[in-house]
């Protein structure tokens, strides 16, 4: 590929790429490259997604009458806690960082590869194991703890917790395996003047992410180890027939599993910074304090995990203090909101289909994160806790907002990655139908919760039958907006129009080389420039994309590295 | 601040100054005559935790209607149009960022307080307080009254406050009376606390909302609240039924009341358990491959050592009755079960 460094256009391209550039299937199964390896993720968590979904409508439909459909009680527990296992472990926290993540952050800062590419591809690997296991217990039955595993019932009942958590204890690794090369990656290799805060914000939300994979996830480990050991040796942990606190479980279990929230909700909020700036043709405002936020919200993410057990023990002192952390916390996330409004004030915003799901990502998570004041207050926590409410609250957070995220990732890296365009108009009718159909599902859940509906109830009193047959039929159109969405982006491979370098005109550095790139990333060396600044990218017809203008016409000098518009 | 003014009076002025202040609040807030979040407040505190909710809500609505304002009108005034660049504008403002910390943090701050305050009353019973013994297992509830009465239903006085001390035979429940607003996690090996004073009278559902397995969503119960003078009749009358009844009449008040229902059935149905019609006299096969003849030992045993010898076909998961049933309780059932057989006559 030749391109003429003043206006990065392509000259010739020998259309050689990261995808093309080996063939057969070692060529995939034993890459290092990290595309390839996030590649290879984001068709197994799609997979996974896909088979979560499945049960979240089977559910959805067993729930459009009081009594029993077609699903016994069991059958009915057994789906709702795969349900949950899945979309956690399997999808939500790998989602962002381990696949768009492994596929974007060394191209962003301009390298060749993660700092440890066989880790990298040993991560994925374990994710399959653990996913593996996850099926075992899928596929010998009777896996009904719910996706928490809460003692003592874990504990003694005869189903396949062991190969669950199983499954749980080498996700864990895989999960600290990418957490680990993305802090030495960031730390070690990005290019000469990229500094800390010249760094694009989506790589402090995957900093801030990766700390808490490697600092949270062993808690994680060792639970479901403790718990194992428990349920095959009989060593008294947490079951008080064996000298056990069942609440201690709680405690570990939630120590990890409250930070995992924010591995889910950070590297989302990265992306939607990144894509605030872009369609807004700004430089994203309020720089500083969103990066701030993201290492506030991790660290914070540490100290509030007793909200989940506010009326599981009997110390209002405990949980007076765990209320007061867990309101500070909403503090970062609200910044986050305001200065992605922020920076749309007098940009040029294009509504492209990114930009629809980020803008659906700030109203969802808007939603998700003011109800979260509900569950914060002690008094209403009462009430609230472990009803539909709940359940309404964390859907609008980790599907409205992971999952939303996740979407603008997709549509706006998709062309980066396979090189093709989607149709944007179906791809938008899909958003819309998602942002509809999630609200039509999740919404009246809140009503529900409120009203007193508990969760995880296979049959329920003949009252709240209404709003339940509201929340089935949105969750049926729910399922036809994604189901839309993946045939626009499928169509898109067979026949989606080429893709330009730079479709969006961005500014970080992934948009300087070939849709899709090199096997090695870049040809030559990228130019640095502010990873906001978007005055100097401009359409060019014939390229079908953006390209940096000629700062001064007739000279060759390249444009300087600009001070970032920074506090 | 005016709707915890007003839902404070409403619970002095009793159900129509509570149904008027609640339908002007729901008005204001969605036009709709009854409230569209919760059932009727009936408990001393559930007032006050509704008012706070309705704050909170407020607050979410005013922020909510802030953002999709904000994000509208930059939608329309500053969408793409040809030939207009995005204008230059500042990237950032130290005094913007302050304000929007310090605004919402004043609000949650309030929001903290008034939640830690009323959570304060939720969780302190009153000395005086009505004690309630309540036993949760997979998947009933008892409740033992002070004079040694055990009931399947919580029956409580009008007004009074009674402080519930509850705990687990096997797995974590956590009880949860909507009506009340009260909800407490309920645990195996430690005894855990709640109390409520009801004032309205009337019979409520009792939920569990911690997963306890199979039958989690049925286990549920009622709260019955009996005016003042009433509820000591009625417990005189429930605690001495084993006198007044004869033992298969006092046997069926027991399968309900006591939790066999939950799990066996008597019209020949196999629940969690097997069902007891034409159970007695009929000869079964056990897990061990032995073969028994279901008689009265039988039965006993299996009550008090569920685990001794489990039919085919059925989980060894049934929790063990041993101190909780008097001889003569697990005579009467025993006379029961027996009716429920066509060959009762057999062995009578």
């Amino acid at each position: 590929m030749i391109v003429d460094i003043n206006s990065e256009k392509i000259l010739r391209d020998d259309g050689v790429n990261y995808l093309n550039c080996d063939r057969g299937w070692k060529s995939w199964a034993f890459t290092l490259d990290h595309k390839r390896i996030g590649i290879m993720y984001l068709a197994g968590i799609l997979l996974c997604f896909l088979l979560g979904g499945i049960m979240a409508l089977l559910i959805r439909a067993e729930l459009f009458t009081p009594g029993k459909l077609y699903l016994t009680e069991d059958k009915y527990n057994e789906f709702f806690t795969l349900h949950g296992a899945i979309m956690t472990f399997l999808f939500l926290i790998p989602s962002i960082p381990a696949a768009i993540g492994n596929f974007v952050l060394p191209i962003m800062v301009g390298a060749k590869d993660v700092a440890f590419p066989r880790m990298n591809l040993a991560s994925f690997y374990l994710w399959v194991a653990g996913a593996i296991f996850f099926l075992l217990a899928l596929g010998l039955g009777g896996l009904d703890t719910g996706w928490t595993f809460y003692t003592p019932y874990s504990t003694t009942t005869n189903s396949t917790v062991i190969a669950a958590t199983m499954g749980v204890f080498i996700l864990g690794f895989s999960s600290i395996f990418t957490g680990l090369n993305f802090i030495v990656t960031i730390n070690k290799m990005r290019p000469a003047g990229m500094t800390w805060f010249r760094m694009p914000l989506l790589l402090w939300s995957l900093y801030a992410t990766s700390i808490i994979q490697v600092l949270a996830t062993p808690v994680l480990g060792i639970t479901m180890i403790l718990l194992t050991a428990e349920k095959m040796l009989g060593v008294g942990i947490f079951d008080p027939e064996l000298g056990g606190d069942p609440v201690l479980y709680q405690h570990f279990f939630w120590f990890y599993s409250h930070p995992a929230v924010y591995i889910m909700i950070l590297p989302a909020m990265g992306v939607i910074s990144e894509l605030m700036s872009v369609f807004s043709r700004k430089p994203i405002f309020g720089y500083r304090f969103i990066a701030y936020s993201s290492i506030a919200i991790a660290l914070l993410g540490f100290l509030v995990w007793g909200h989940h057990m506010f009326l599981s023990a009997d110390s209002p002192l405990a949980a007076v203090i765990f209320s007061a952390l867990t309101f500070s916390v909403s503090i970062p996330s609200g910044i986050k909101v305001f200065n992605w409004l922020a920076t749309m004030y007098k940009g040029s915003i294009r509504l492209d289909t990114p930009m629809c799901y980020a803008l659906s990502f700030i109203l969802l998570f808007g939603i998700g994160g003011l109800t979260g004041l509900f569950l914060g207050a002690l008094a209403t926590d009462v009430h609230l806790h472990d009803t539909y409410f709940v359940v309404a609250h964390f859907h609008y957070v980790m599907m409205g907002g992971t999952l939303i995220a996740f979407l603008a990732a997709l549509h706006y890296w998709w062309p980066k990655m396979f090189g093709k365009m989607y149709s944007e108009k179906w791809a938008k009718v899909a958003c819309l139908l998602i942002f509809i159909g999630f609200n039509w599902t999740f919404f009246p859940q809140f009503l529900l919760g409120s009203q007193g509906m508990p969760r995880r109830y296979a049959r329920y009193e003949a009252e709240f039958e209404g709003l339940h047959r509201v929340s089935t039929t949105g969750a049926m159109v729910l399922g036809v907006g994604l189901g839309l969405s993946a045939c626009v982006l499928g169509h898109s491979l067979w026949r989606g129009k080429r893709a330009p370098r730079n479709p969006w005109g961005a500014a970080t550095l992934e948009w300087q080389t070939g849709s899709p790139p090199p096997h090695h990333n870049f040809i030559g060396k990228p130019v640095l420039t502010d990873p906001y600044d978007y005055d100097d990218l401009v359409f060019d017809e014939e390229e079908g994309g953006f390209v940096r203008r000629r700062r001064r016409s007739g000279s060759e000098q390249e444009k300087p590295i600009k001070e970032p518009s920074i506090v | 601040m005016v709707a915890k003014a007003a839902s404070s009076k409403s619970t002095e002025f009793g159900e129509g100054a509570n149904l008027m202040t609640f339908s002007i609040m729901d008005f204001v807030i969605f036009g709709s005559e009854r409230s569209m979040f919760f059932p009727p407040p009936t408990s001393s505190t559930a007032a006050e935790v509704d008012s706070l909710f309705y704050f909170i809500l407020w607050v979410c609505v005013v922020f909510f209607i802030v953002i999709v304002g904000v994000m509208g009108y930059c939608l329309i005034r500053y969408r793409e149009r040809p030939g207009v660049k995005a204008e230059p504008s500042a990237s950032h403002n130290n005094i913007l960022e302050v304000t929007w910390t310090v605004i919402p943090g004043i609000f949650v701050g309030v929001i903290f307080y008034w939640g830690f305050v009323t959570f304060l009353d939720l969780r302190q019973s009153p000395d005086e307080s009505y004690e309630i013994q309540v036993e949760a297992k997979m998947w009933n509830w008892s409740f033992t009254y002070p004079n040694g009465h055990v009931d399947n239903v919580l029956h409580v006085p009008l007004d009074k406050p009674v402080r519930l001390v509850m705990t687990s035979v096997d797995v974590i429940h956590s009880l949860y009376v909507p009506a009340f607003r009260v909800k407490m996690d309920v645990l195996p090996g430690r005894y855990s606390h709640t109390w409520f004073e009801a004032n309205k009278v009337g019979s409520y559902t009792l939920f569990c909302t911690e997963y306890c397995g199979t039958k989690h969503s049925e286990m549920l119960s009622k709260v019955v609240v009996h005016p003042s003078g009433e509820f000591e009749t009625w417990l005189e009358n429930a605690a001495n039924f084993l006198e007044r009844m004869t033992p298969v009449e006092a046997g069926e008040i027991l399968y309900q009341r006591r939790g066999c229902a939950q799990c066996h059935s008597i019209d020949g149905s196999a629940k969690v358990g097997p069902t007891f019609l034409d159970a007695f006299g009929s000869e079964q096969s056990l897990m061990d491959g032995s073969r028994i003849t279901v008689d009265e030992n039988y039965i006993r045993e299996s009550i008090l050592e569920p685990q001794a010898k489990v039919r085919v076909g059925y989980r060894p998961v049934m929790p063990t009755y041993q101190g909780q049933l008097k001889d003569e309780e697990i005579n009467a059932l025993i006379a029961y079960i027996k009716s429920l057989s066509e060959g009762s006559q057999v062995n009578p």
